[in-house]
Order: C-alpha cells, then structure tokens, then sequence
C-alpha cells in the first residue's frame, strides 16, 4: 500500500498517521486508566473562577460537541446527508448550523485562552499540556472554519469525499485517492486531527472517556458493602 | 424492617468553648497537602455569623440539599436532565470566594531583609499563586462575633425574627453567641451521593460513612454543589473533591476520630444507631415539621429482639448490636430526646446531632436590658437572650417545640443538680420542673453524668468493624493485612 512515489508523503499523513494516532489512543488510555486512575479527572477550574468560566466553557462545549456530532453523522450516514443537502434550503439550514456552531466553539475557546492567561489562579493551574491543548485546537478550529467559508459546501463534500476515505481507513483498506486532491486547508485540518487524537490520552481531554452517562439510568442513592456477601444482596 | 448500622454523632453545644482544637487536630492529619489548605473538614463557626463558606445555610443562594416537588424528593442543585447541561459550569457551584484564599507568611523575609531602620516583617502570600495577597477573608473571620455588623447579620437563622429582637443580639450589653462546630454529618439521605454524575460518592453499608472514591471522581464538582452543609469540597491542585471521612482508619482500629478525641470541652459522642433503611425516602417526604419525629422514628430500639433479630438477619454482628445498645447517641436522641438534626428540613437526614445550647442562665432578657433576676434561679428558657426562633431555624426546621423541650429539660437538669448540691433551690421546686420537663430524677442524674462526668469510654463507644470478616470470602486475613496500608499505590498528582 505504502511506496515511494510522489505521494509518499500523502501516505505518511493519511494512512501511517491515522493508525499510529488511533493505535496510541487506544494503547495509552487503557493502560493510563488501569494504572493512573486517579488521574482522569476534568481538571476544572470553576472553583478558582467563577464568572468568566461561564461564556468560555458552555459556548465552547456545546459548540464543539455539535460540530463533532455533525463530523460523525455525515460519517455514519453520507448518503442520507447528501440527500437532504439536494435541496438548496436545507443545505443552507445544514450548514447555517454548523457554522454558528463553529463560531460559537472559536468565541468559547478564545474567551477561556484569556481567561487561562489573564486570572493568576487559572494560570497557576495551567500545565504545558493545556496549551498544546489549546494550541491544537486553535489550529483545528480555524482550519475547519477557513475550509467552511471557502470550500462550499464543506457538508456535501465531507459525505461524499472525507466519509469514504474514513470507512476505508475502518475497514483496512485505505484508500487516499479521495483526499490527496483536497485543498491544502482541508489536509491540516485532517492532519492536526490525528495529531490531537494520538496527543489527547496524554493530556485533559481523556475526561470526554468518563463522560458520566449512567447517571441517567442510576439510582440516587450509592452504598457499597466491604462484606462480600453483601455486595451481592444489597 | 431493614436494619443497618450507623456511626452517629452527637455534639453537646452547650460544653463547645470555641477552642478549634478540633479543626487544627483535623487539618493536621487530613488537610496540610495542596489543593486543600483552604478546606476545614470540620470547623467551628459562632453564631449569629454567616460560616464557612459564607452564608452556607442560604439555600437560595447555595441550592443544595433536597426540596419537595409535588410530593417528589428532588435535588435543588440538579437533576438528570441539568446534569447534562450543567456539567461545562455549575451554576450553583462556590468558588474559592466564598471560602478565602489561603495563605501563608513569607518567613524568609525575616531573615533576608537587608539592614535598615525598619524592622523586617512577613508579608502574606497567597498559598495558590504565590503572590502577595491583601487577606480579606478567613476561615474564620467572623470568630467571637467579629466584624458582627457585617457578618452576623447576616446569618440566615435570623429569618423570622423581629427587628427587635435582631436588635438585642447585638446591643453590646446584651450580646450573645455560640460556638457551633461543624464536620460532615454522614447523612442518611445525602444529597452529595445522589448528585454525583459518575457514582464517586458513596456511603459504606457497614458503618454508614460517606466518602468519595478518588479514583472515580472526575471533578464535575456537583456534590460541592448539593451538600446543604457545604461539606465536601474541590480539590484545585488534584481536580478530585474531598470531603470528611470521620477518620475511618481511625475508627477501623478502635480510635475515636481526631476531633473527637482531641475535643477539649469533651462535647462530642459517638455510637451506633440501628435504623430501618426501608423508611428513609418515605421520612425524607415528611412535611417540615414532622422532620424530626420521623427521623427520630427512623432510628430503631437496638433492645428490641424484634430489631435485634432482623439486624442479625441483615448480617449485622453481635458485637455491633452490643456497641449499639451502650451508644451514647441512642441516649441523647432517643432517649432523652436531648439533641436535635441540624437543618433538618435540608432533608439529607442528618446523622451527627446537636444538643441546643443553653443561654447564658443567670441572665435574661429584660425590656431593654439583660437582668439578673428572675422569677425563678435560672432565666426562663422563653426568655433566653438568644431568641428561640434562632434556635428553631438552626436545629428545628423552623418550630420551637423540640427546641424548647430540650433547653427546659437541660435546665431543669441544673436546677436539679443545684438543689441537690448548692442547696440554695427547694427539692420541690426542682422536681417540679423536672416533671414539667419529661423527666425522672433517674433520667436526670444519667444525663448529668453523660454530660459533666463523662469518660472517654462513656463518650466513643466504637463498633468493632469487623474487616477481617468483611474480606475472608476473597482473601485469608492475615495474608491481607501484610500486603495493604493506608495510601495510594499511584501518587494522588493532578494529570496533564
Ligand atoms: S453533610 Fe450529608 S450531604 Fe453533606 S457531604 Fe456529608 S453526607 Fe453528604
Ligand atoms: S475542640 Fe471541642 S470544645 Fe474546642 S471548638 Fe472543637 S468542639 Fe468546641
């Protein structure tokens, strides 16, 4: 699969690079989650800031939680999306949401940049590893909003390009040829997303792995019995 | 009926001298690491005075505990639903603001300064940044009615009182305050556990001790939240909250915890209760002021064989049953009816208690100044210079009644023990009031022993907690008790 050639290169970053980013992914969240437990936490810093933490932290969150909900639809159901993106209406409505979803992740992620760098308790507790965070997702975001505003229609193309690329990367039979023509704004935005897949086990971000859904379905109360027997009965 | 254990607690106010013995033995075993300088697992607040954090029994500000909606227990602080949406910032969630910035002194400069005219001082530094601070608030800061004008007129127990009677507080000839120390209650209903998204808080079934599960907390901060009593706190430094966890190494050994055995006004007891866990969601529900009966009816006779039976059945040892049957707590609560939940109608249901102090006695309140005289020796309880109301909002949902009960009973205790020992009071007159308060002489001299004579004995009477037998199914115990120790295999160090 992989030869020299003039898209060697275009092999390291789409094929090399995704597996490597997703095999280190995998490999260093299980081992640190067995080993370092006590390290998967959200690291928050609300308890040291109180009012600015507000219009960075929920603008971000739910920005970039509909802009990746979106990138994973188009992946599982690129036929569906194309379908509903042949009339010009809800194509627009489609892409009007994802861009104030983008916007509002930039707004959120540029107000908590100065909050990290402006209130000296957030700053006390702002390790190197926040600001590759931070930086990757500066990269990440302005790529995605450039290649929004200039590669229309960024859904349509996605569903019919980026998907099947994806599901060749998933079934093991990687196929380049649908990207390595793709504009040079999308290839970094593609690139510095396996960068910060292989980066974030290292880093905060492994609290997107504990998000805590069994709560939905708990009961209130939690007690947990030392006698072995109990456990079972109670 | 399903019976479990519980530790309780019981903590005499009327024996608390403010010392803070108790928050420093605490800070020095649990607290002195970073991320925690500013938590007082227990602390000692005066009253009137707004606490630690400030103002945490302002609920509207604060939201924790639980409310009634339609007959449905609900968490004021979050629900399913809210957890979702809430868990990027919690709106009811403190900030170190309501707390303070710890601090330290800059010592070195002491030593350092270069010569001058001036003598050298430490200036002091915030223990988070580092930098110089302006200290401007403390865990304390209000301590023996300081700054009182500010702070204690604050205090949201005063809810309900007249303007007079706020003005009689803090008159200066007729001041009047108490100490009101403060650890994690170990609730039979927390609302800390029920809001924990990922399940961290739990309480043990054997003891009924609440704690936080390091390694399965990941921060979301909602149990800071939810407590009524503000008494699990966020960790900065390690991003894990914390809170009490009533020494149970401690108790696991037979030792009372530290600021229990460090109490010097010896104010504090500790024993188990047998409650019936079936019925607890049911007395949570009771309207406000049925709280306490229903609480009190929770707990379970241990002397009962119908209780004694179903406890043995529910796997509850001998030795436990034993331990239950000689807890001071089941005295104080139940017996005497003497101590009293605080902030019952939080609904967390309460398991440390509190016996309401007395005023000071010789006094009362006159028209516009405290007098020495009284119809009777001691001042009349309707009369005591802290308004009963206060009392009411601290230890009675609102309702005068169990607090009354329990002062006329203290009192008609001292005038008992006055009678027989100074003389200077008729044996009539005494028995009098102490018929009038529900209370035998025999009644009378148990609970002035186990209040003035108390031995440490007499004050902790811990369970044995039976690990050995809790872990013998998975493991042999001896081979267990060589291979474990208090502490964590992997360093509790905040990740990347
Ligand atoms: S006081 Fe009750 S609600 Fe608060 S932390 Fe303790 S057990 Fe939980
Ligand atoms: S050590 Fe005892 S007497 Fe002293 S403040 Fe604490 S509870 Fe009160």
């Amino acid at each position: 699969m992989i030869s020299p050639g003039p898209f060697f290169l275009d092999q390291i970053f789409f094929i090399v690079a995704p597996y490597v980013a997703i095999i280190i992914f995998l490999l260093v969240s299980i081992r640190r989650y067995r080993t370092e437990a006590f390290t998967f936490s959200s690291l928050s810093s609300q308890f040291l800031e109180n009012q600015h933490h507000f219009w960075g932290l929920v603008p971000f969150h739910f920005g970039i939680i509909t802009v990746l909900l979106g990138h994973v639809i188009a992946f599982l159901i690129p036929r569906e999306i194309l379908a509903w993106n042949s009339h010009p209406v809800r194509l627009y409505v489609l892409e009007g949401t994802a861009f104030v979803a983008a916007l509002l992740t930039m707004l959120g992620l540029t107000s908590l940049i100065i909050r990290r760098v402006t209130d000296p308790k957030v700053k006390k507790v702002t390790s190197w590893a926040d600001w590759v965070v931070f930086g990757s997702f500066v990269v990440q975001i302005l790529s995605g909003v450039y290649v929004a505003l200039f590669h229309s229609w960024g859904s349509s193309w996605f569903a019919a390009l980026a998907a099947p690329y994806l599901w060749s990367l998933v079934t093991l039979t990687p196929d380049i040829t649908y990207v390595t023509a793709m504009p040079w704004m999308v290839k970094i935005h593609i690139i510095s997303a396996w960068l910060m897949i292989a980066f974030a086990p290292f880093t905060r971000l492994v609290h997107i792995l504990v998000v805590p859904n069994p709560y939905l379905w708990r009961k209130p109360q939690v007690v947990r019995w030392y006698a072995a027997w109990r456990a079972f009965r109670a | 009926m399903n019976v479990r254990s519980q530790i309780s607690m019981v903590f005499h106010l009327d024996k608390c001298i403010g010392c803070h013995t108790c928050s420093i033995a605490c800070k020095n075993i649990w607290t002195d690491r970073k991320g925690t300088e500013y938590m007082w697992w227990n602390n000692v607040e005066t009253k009137p005075g707004t606490g630690f954090p400030t103002q945490w029994e302002n609920q509207e500000k604060y939201r924790g505990g639980w409310e009634l909606v339609n007959g449905k227990l609900q968490l004021k602080s979050t629900s399913k639903a809210k957890t979702l949406t809430n868990i990027f910032h919690n709106p009811s969630m403190p900030s170190m603001d309501d707390y303070y910035e710890p601090w330290t002194y800059k010592y070195d400069e002491l030593f350092n300064a270069p010569e001058g005219s001036d003598q050298p001082t430490a200036r002091p530094i915030s223990m988070v940044t580092g930098e110089y601070i302006n200290v401007e608030a403390g865990p304390n800061w209000d301590d023996d009615l300081g700054g009182s004008p500010v702070y204690a007129e604050s205090d949201p127990n005063l809810k309900g009182l007249t303007e007079e009677q706020r003005q009689q507080l803090f008159a200066i000839e007729r001041l009047v305050f108490f100490y009101f120390p403060r650890i994690c209650n170990h609730c039979l209903n927390p609302s800390c556990v029920a809001a924990c998204p990922s399940g961290a808080l739990y309480k043990r079934g054997e003891d009924g001790i609440v704690l936080i599960d390091q390694k399965r907390c990941r921060g979301w901060r909602a149990c800071v939240a939810a407590c009524p009593y503000k008494k699990t706190f966020y960790n900065w430094s390690t991003g894990k909250s914390e809170k009490c966890v009533l020494c149970y190494p401690r108790l696991e050994t037979g030792q009372a915890p530290a600021c229990f055995h460090s109490c010097v006004g010896r104010i504090r007891y500790l024993g188990v209760l047998l409650y019936d866990a079936d019925r607890i969601e049911e007395v949570a529900k009771l309207p406000n002021e049925q709280l306490i009966d229903g609480h009190r009816s929770l707990v379970l006779n241990p002397n009962d064989p119908a209780v004694i039976a179903a406890a043995r059945q529910n796997g509850i040892h001998d030795s436990v049953i034993e331990s239950a049957q000689q807890s001071p707590v089941y005295k104080f609560v139940k017996e005497w009816k003497l101590a009293l939940p605080p902030h019952i109608e939080f609904r967390t249901l309460p398991m440390l208690y509190y016996v309401p102090p007395m005023s000071p006695v010789m006094a009362q309140r006159e028209d516009d100044t405290v007098s020495s005289v009284s119809s009777e020796f001691f001042h009349d309880i309707e009369q005591s210079r802290v308004p009963l109301q206060f009392m009411a909002n601290l230890f009675g949902a609102g309702h005068q009644g169990k607090v009354v009960y329990a002062l006329k009973k203290q009192k008609a205790i001292r005038t008992y023990r006055r009678a027989k020992t100074v003389g200077d009071i008729t044996m009539d007159v005494a028995e009098r009031m102490l018929r009038e308060a529900d209370c035998t002489v025999e009644e009378a001299e148990a609970i002035y022993k186990l209040t003035s004579l108390c031995t440490f004995e007499e004050r902790f009477v811990i369970p044995p907690m039976h690990r050995e037998e809790a872990i013998e199914m998975m493991r042999e115990p001896s081979e267990h008790k060589t291979s474990v120790g208090f502490g964590f295999m992997d360093a509790p160090q905040r990740g990347l």
